[in-house]
């Protein structure tokens, strides 16, 4: 298997320089998962720039920044005269999306759906509009059995996790159903405790003490402004539960924990082994 | 007073600072026309005007990225931000000589709130509107959701405020701020119920940018302010009266009430269409007539069309800040508006916090 996606992604990548002069030669990724999956393609000589969220492969922070998504620059973006812009399909404002498939550049929109199957057909949208079907269905492959590999079962033993977003001013903002941090709690096997509310919202203290969590769990941020573990685990709404008993805090990587782009088997693998260790 | 030499024949002094404020306008007229030139000639794709006209000239053909540079992305951008810095400034203007107050801007009537919540309703719950009709607005649901949210909240306001047939300022002025405070709650409930994307959107809703402007947006807004803002000068002498107490002004024979009702109209309409298609821009409604106070006096005469063209040239100045910065991504303008607009504030309020009485 192993030996099969190797000689498909070798040939794809001899195949490039072929298909290259269809004129897509300066791709624009907007949405760090589509970058990585580029990466992960062997496109990324094409990209001539990326978004705000695009920060891995460290090689990507070379390329000129065009901002971040959903504040786009109509100019910005076509100064940088880009053949293809693959983006993330909330990007916007939707003026500078209209303007720039005036201006007759490729614009393809890729779903964010927090499913395998979901990152699944990222990977084939980016390969299609890459002219890089076959090494994307490869990928895919790769990345869906990877993915079933390391996703663990839940069930009422499964440890409780909270993901807190943000604990600015002492207000918790937390993961609640339907966002990207429960779905991958699930994958890894933990037991999302906020899902009475939906997506990413402010929680009360009491809330957060009724729910008992095990385990925190929160972005691990560059240069640190996040809390310490004494602080996290004083907080009122904390202090009561096991979690703070265990003083069980698991952080990661915001972009491989929240991006479900080809690492995401990668994220589920440490996460679900920092929550059943 | 220059005010009063202003509505009579007036002291040597009051001519000499009219004839200073006529000069100021050539002046401000003339780096109006230098900076739209300069805007229209900058930018991330460095497309300069000179090549474009000389080929227009010469009768060759533009490059279809250079057409769509021009033509469909910074001519737009230029005019919609000629039309908001003119609304702003004149708005403002006209807020500060209504309620012989300083420190009145659109926002303290709740015109900016009202225009504000229609906004955030429009982010927030335009995904529950059938889809037929999402498709017949588009992506202007938040802009005309915003101009509804700013026209009914100042009829709102103005209904309050007047009683028997007059309009007083001062209930005005409290129901405002009552008006905003009730905005507020209710953005407040609105922005909890947003979800990530919705709250990012918001936020950047409110610092404000010139970065959606359309042809679409500038044939929508213009009208509206281009109308907003030729009709506004004709308050000139009643503003002037009033600054002297609306018994005075009643006295010289202004129909105070005509000119109240005259001027929330004028800003409800300009400041509505301005917040519509630029989201939140602080700072120039309420720094530039101050400014033009400190340099030419108080006569509305002058400093209505004067803060006209300061106000463009100040946004247009501001959004080439914002969009060449960080290029090739962009500053929201309200960043850059604020940033160089509360010092200059501040420093006016260090400068006459006597004179002010505060």
């Amino acid at each position: 298997m192993r030996r099969f996606i190797l000689s498909a992604s070798l040939s794809a990548v001899l195949a490039a320089p072929a298909l290259a002069t269809d004129a897509q030669d300066r791709v624009v990724t907007i949405g760090g998962d589509i970058t990585e999956i580029v990466y992960a393609l062997g496109q990324q000589d094409r990209l001539v720039a990326r978004d705000t969220t695009s920060n891995f492969p460290a090689d990507v922070l070379d390329l000129p920044d065009i901002g971040y998504a959903r504040a786009l620059s109509p100019e910005g973006v076509l100064s940088i005269r880009p053949d293809l812009i693959i983006a993330s399909d909330n990007s916007g404002p939707p003026e500078t999306i209209e303007v720039l498939q005036e201006a007759g550049v490729t614009f393809v929109p890729v779903p964010e759906i927090y499913t395998p199957e979901g990152i699944a057909q990222k990977i084939a949208i980016v390969g299609d509009a890459l002219g890089q079907g076959e090494a994307a269905q490869a990928l895919a492959d790769k990345v869906t059995a990877q993915l079933q590999a390391a996703m663990k079962p839940v069930d009422e033993h499964s440890p409780g996790v909270l993901f807190i977003i943000s604990a600015a001013g002492g207000r918790i903002t937390a993961g609640g159903a339907g966002s990207s941090a429960d779905a991958i709690i699930a994958m890894a096997g933990g037991r999302n405790v906020m899902t009475s509310i939906q997506g990413y919202k402010q929680v009360s203290d009491e809330a957060v003490a009724a729910a008992n969590p095990d385990v925190i769990l929160m972005m691990d941020r560059v240069g640190d402004h996040g809390l310490t573990d004494d602080a996290l685990f004083a907080m009122p709404a904390i202090a009561s539960t096991n979690a703070a008993k265990t003083r069980s805090v698991v952080r990661m990587d915001g972009m491989l924990m929240l991006g479900f782009g080809p690492r995401v088997a990668d994220a589920v693998t440490s996460l679900g082994a920092a929550l059943h260790e | 007073m220059s005010v009063a030499g202003s509505l009579s024949t007036g002291t040597p002094r009051s001519r000499d600072r009219v004839h200073g404020a006529r000069r100021l306008t050539v002046v401000l007229a003339l780096l109006l026309i230098v900076v739209s030139v300069v805007s229209l000639s900058s930018g991330a794709t460095g497309t300069a005007i000179w090549p474009a006209l000389k080929a227009l000239a010469t009768g060759q053909d533009l490059s279809a990225l250079d057409r769509i540079v021009l033509v469909d992305i910074r001519l737009p951008r230029l005019i919609m931000g000629l039309a908001v810095g003119a609304s702003l400034a004149v708005s403002g203007a006209l807020m500060q000589g209504l309620f012989r107050n300083p420190l009145a801007d659109p926002g303290i009537v709740g015109v900016s709130a009202g225009a504000g919540l229609g906004a955030i309703l429009a982010i927030v719950l335009g995904g529950l509107l059938p889809l037929a009709l999402r498709d017949l607005f588009g992506s202007y649901l938040i802009s005309l959701a915003a101009f509804f949210g700013g026209w009914i909240s100042t009829i709102l306001l103005y209904k309050v405020a007047t009683h028997g047939g007059r309009t007083s300022v001062a209930t005005m002025l409290l129901a405002g701020i009552a008006l905003a405070a009730l905005v507020g709650a209710l953005s407040g409930v609105l922005v909890y119920m947003a979800d990530d994307t919705q709250l990012r959107d918001l936020t950047f809703w409110g610092l404000g940018s010139l970065a959606g402007a359309t042809w679409t947006k500038v044939a929508a807004a213009g009208p509206i302010i281009l109308v907003a803002l030729l009709l506004a000068p004709a308050l000139a002498r009643g503003l002037n009266g009033l600054a002297l107490g609306e018994a005075t002004a009643m006295h010289l024979g202004i129909s105070v009430q005509r000119t109240k009702r005259a001027a929330i109209l004028i800003v409800a309409a300009a400041t509505g269409a301005a917040v519509a298609v630029s989201g939140g821009i602080g700072f120039v409604g309420i720094v530039v007539p101050h400014l033009l106070r400190l340099a030419t006096g108080p006569d509305h005469r002058t400093l209505l069309p004067n803060a006209a063209l300061l106000g463009a040239t100040l946004l247009i100045a501001a959004d080439m800040i914002s969009r060449s910065i960080v290029a090739p991504a962009e500053l929201p303008i309200g960043i850059v508006t604020a940033v160089l607009g509360a010092p200059v504030f501040l420093a006016i309020l260090l400068k006459r916090r006597n004179t002010l009485g505060l």
